[in-house]
């Protein structure tokens, strides 16, 4: 009998053995990141990154000092293009770790392209809660986090205080909560000569930023689980509506993109310098161009605020990724975690601000998917520099990105994406009203969930 | 005269088999067809491996799972045909497509002739002006693309800006829907170098004894170019006016990049500018419908199959082979 129950004994935990070595080689392609401590070697191929700025290769040194002497970190420079990966998905020859655009993850991870983190998160012990929540959001898909989010580029309205007082009109009057007195103020700052716009008044930004003035509702273009669009909504028209509007104020689309697309973006005669627009929504990144080629412009940075009057603004950017097939997931979880890392951020600001520093040149800050990392690069390394117009923005940029949102992950993103900026630019060349013309994206979203879901 | 008909009588298939296998007894044959393998291993591998491949993909579920192999591709039948019923943007694209076609080979083969008419008549400095006119012909599509945004801009651009010296007040060629398609043929008409080309030398292939036998006839320019110059280069205008349409019908990389392509700075992605390939390569490569980009390729290829048919049909009509009977 003894022996019966000993031999049973054994069997049991013959079973138990057996399911533990199952379960461990269940995570086995992840849980090559657990050896944290033991050296580490091998290649790690990346795809999609560079060439970048001091912020993105002072971060890529970083993370290759931390993976260590025996890792070779081979980074073909180039941004990421879907043809090429998909080449590379059909070789089987997938590179290790992917930089590409957080809006794309949730089509490829619906599509079994990416390997969710969780294993990576749990043998690397990264901690999710330093993410900013919107910007996690965008990169999860059916509960499971497929990439680590980088930058944030949150959106604020850029004041030109120079066009504002040559229009006489009061800069508390260029805000979005009330939409009748915006639209009174574009009228006041737009200039037209001859039928040509030598001056936009207030420029919403759309097809781009579409996703926010329907957010000034409190409505999304898309349901949270990302499975039923929202094109067409009650809210969506009315944001198509109101934002058309101030664009036929300039005479219409013709007129307007024509003369938008004479401005010199990124040069010392931008659109700011010669007084070109009065205000628009814009990312981040734009003070940077403006504090190297302007510096001595007369701006003011608001909030984007919803009909309450409550601030909002709108998360877009990029990730890592491990694509399925990736022959050293570990290395490219040790890569994205160093990558995203708040040590990552800290090294490159402080680099950052010394050289602007040296130059004499404003640092406008940086703004990360990482919450404590901007809280430390606030409060340890911005100073002011005596511009009080860029000074100012960046506190305003600090406190923007605690409301950010981003458009729900869905499986058929890109078309998504696609259906509003067709529908926009329909409505913007006067071919559909609004209605018309989201209720034709809403059928093209709909067959694009029902073909990827 | 009936023995010289029987001789050159259609043989039968097999006789004609056999004539065919007897050749590789001489070695020429052999030779001639190693020189033409490469392009015969080229083309199966190329061309018409593809195209199966795509026939058989548009009939399927074809997609990132099924290329990176995490799923099985699955028979769909026709759904992906059906699909291409009911696509608003599909009859968007194909109506833009032949709008551009329709306009652009006409101007395109009249441009040219134009052209070179003009330089088969210049004694000096022919070669000269033959090289410039060729010139734009290798300018690469990209820069065309980015060219028209900066030539046709509304506000700035060189066509308004001249137009403008006119009192002519130009149109927003770039944003307005109505003037996209139209700028696109005018840009087109940038790249007729190849044409000219051809005309030209059909031009200079023509017996001057012609003319001069017209000319002896009373014939004055008008008519000698419509019944001496027209008839005698008309394998030219045809052969040139097969491969523009079909051209024009896969128009894709100066429209991609100036309104498709990342940092273009026309109206983002116009309804206007939807061009049948454009569509197609969206489709596979933005939004990954393998299956249903193949069923748009064959629906593109059948139609300039027939296309093509019906210009070969009408042809017959037009065009006149010299030491052909009758």
């Amino acid at each position: 009998m003894a022996g019966r129950w000993k031999g049973r004994a054994l069997l049991v935990a013959a079973a138990a053995l057996l399911g533990l070595t199952a379960a461990s080689a269940a995570g086995a392609q992840p849980a090559a990141t657990s050896s944290s401590s033991a050296a580490l070697a091998g290649t790690l191929n990346i795809y999609g990154f560079g060439p970048g700025d001091d912020v993105a290769n002072g971060r890529a040194e970083f993370a290759t000092r931390s993976l260590g002497s025996g890792v070779t970190v081979n980074n073909p420079r180039g941004g990421f293009n879907d043809q090429a990966f998909l080449a590379m998905l059909a070789s089987r020859n997938v590179p290790d770790v992917v930089y590409l655009s957080r809006a794309s993850v949730g089509t490829y991870a619906a599509k079994r392209a990416f390997v969710p983190l969780t294993s990576c998160i749990r043998s690397e012990r990264i901690d999710l809660k330093q993410y900013r929540a919107a910007a996690l959001r965008e990169v999860t898909y059916k509960g499971q986090v497929y990439a680590l989010p980088e930058f944030t580029n949150q959106i604020t309205l850029i004041v030109n205080n120079e066009v504002a007082r040559q229009a006489g009109v009061n800069p508390a009057d260029i805000q979005t909560t009330n939409w009748r007195k915006l639209r009174a103020a574009n009228k006041k700052m737009l200039r037209i000569e001859d039928g040509k716009v030598t001056r936009i008044g207030f420029d919403p930004k759309i097809p781009e930023f579409f996703p926010l003035w329907v957010k000034w509702f409190g409505a999304d273009i898309v349901s949270k689980d990302g499975l039923t669009p929202r094109l067409n909504s009650r809210e969506a028209v009315a944001a198509l509506e109101f934002t058309h509007s101030l664009i036929r104020d300039h005479g219409g689309w013709d007129r307007f993109k024509a003369f938008r697309d004479t401005w010199d973006f990124f040069g010392r005669q931008n659109q700011v310098a010669r007084n070109q627009v009065g205000a628009w929504p814009m990312e981040s990144w734009y003070y940077n161009v403006m504090a190297d080629n302007s510096p001595g412009v007369d701006i003011t940075a608001k909030f984007f605020t919803n009909r309450r009057g409550g601030p909002i603004t709108f998360f877009q950017g990029n990730g890592w990724a491990i694509p399925r097939g990736a022959k050293n997931p570990g290395l490219a979880c040790k890569w994205m975690k160093a990558m995203t890392s708040v040590d990552a951020w800290m090294t490159v600001a402080k680099n950052r601000f010394d050289l602007r520093k040296r130059q004499g040149r404003e640092f406008t800050g940086l703004y990360t998917a990482n919450a404590r990392a901007d809280v430390k690069i606030y409060q340890d390394i911005f100073q002011p520099m005596g511009r009080k117009q860029f000074d100012e923005a960046v506190v305003k940029l600090v406190q923007a990105s605690k409301y950010g949102f981003a458009v729900p992950v869905s499986p058929a993103g890109a078309e998504i994406k696609q259906a509003y900026i067709d529908a926009i630019n329909r409505v913007l060349a006067g071919q559909q009203t609004p209605r018309a013309s989201l209720n034709q994206a809403q059928r093209e979203a709909v067959a694009a969930i029902r073909r990827n879901r | 005269m009936t023995s010289v008909a029987h001789s050159t009588t259609v043989p039968g298939p097999r006789k004609g088999a056999r004539r065919w296998f007897s050749r590789f007894t001489r070695a020429e044959t052999w030779v001639a067809y190693a020189f033409i393998l490469p392009w015969v291993f080229g083309f199966l591998a190329l061309t018409a491996g593809p195209m199966v491949a795509s026939l058989y993909f548009s009939l399927t579920n074809y997609g990132v799972e099924q290329i990176a192999g995490f799923a099985p591709t699955e028979y769909v039948g026709a759904q992906n045909y059906r699909q291409l019923l009911s696509d608003e943007k599909v009859r968007t694209s194909l109506y833009n497509t032949f709008f551009f076609t329709i306009l652009s080979v006409p101007a395109k083969m009249a441009l040219a002739l134009g052209l070179a008419m003009i330089l088969a008549r210049l004694v000096r400095m022919a070669g000269f002006f033959r090289t410039a006119f060729y010139l734009p012909d290798i300018t690469p599509p990209v820069a065309i693309g980015i060219m028209l945004l900066l030539l046709f801009n509304g506000s700035v651009g060189i066509v308004n800006t001249v137009l403008g010296w006119f009192g002519i007040p130009g149109p927003f060629w770039t944003t307005d829907p109505n003037w996209i398609k139209p700028s696109l043929v005018i840009m087109s008409v940038w790249t007729i170098g190849g044409t000219m080309v051809i005309y030209l030398a059909a031009l200079k292939a023509v017996p001057r004894h012609l003319y001069e036998a017209a000319a002896m006839d009373g014939a004055k320019p008008w008519r000698q170019f419509k019944d001496v110059t027209l008839p005698m280069i008309s394998p030219a205008l045809f052969f040139t006016f097969i491969v523009l349409t079909i051209a024009g019908l896969q128009t894709f990389t100066e429209v991609y990049t100036a309104y498709f392509g990342a940092g273009s700075a026309g109206a983002e992605a116009p309804d206007a500018a939807l061009m049948n390939v454009v569509y197609l390569f969206r489709q596979a490569f933005e939004f990954f419908n393998m299956g249903f980009a193949s069923a748009m390729a064959w629906l593109l290829f059948v139609i300039i199959m027939i296309v093509t048919a019906f210009q070969f049909v009408v042809s017959r009509r037009f065009v006149f082979y010299q030491g052909e009977k009758g």
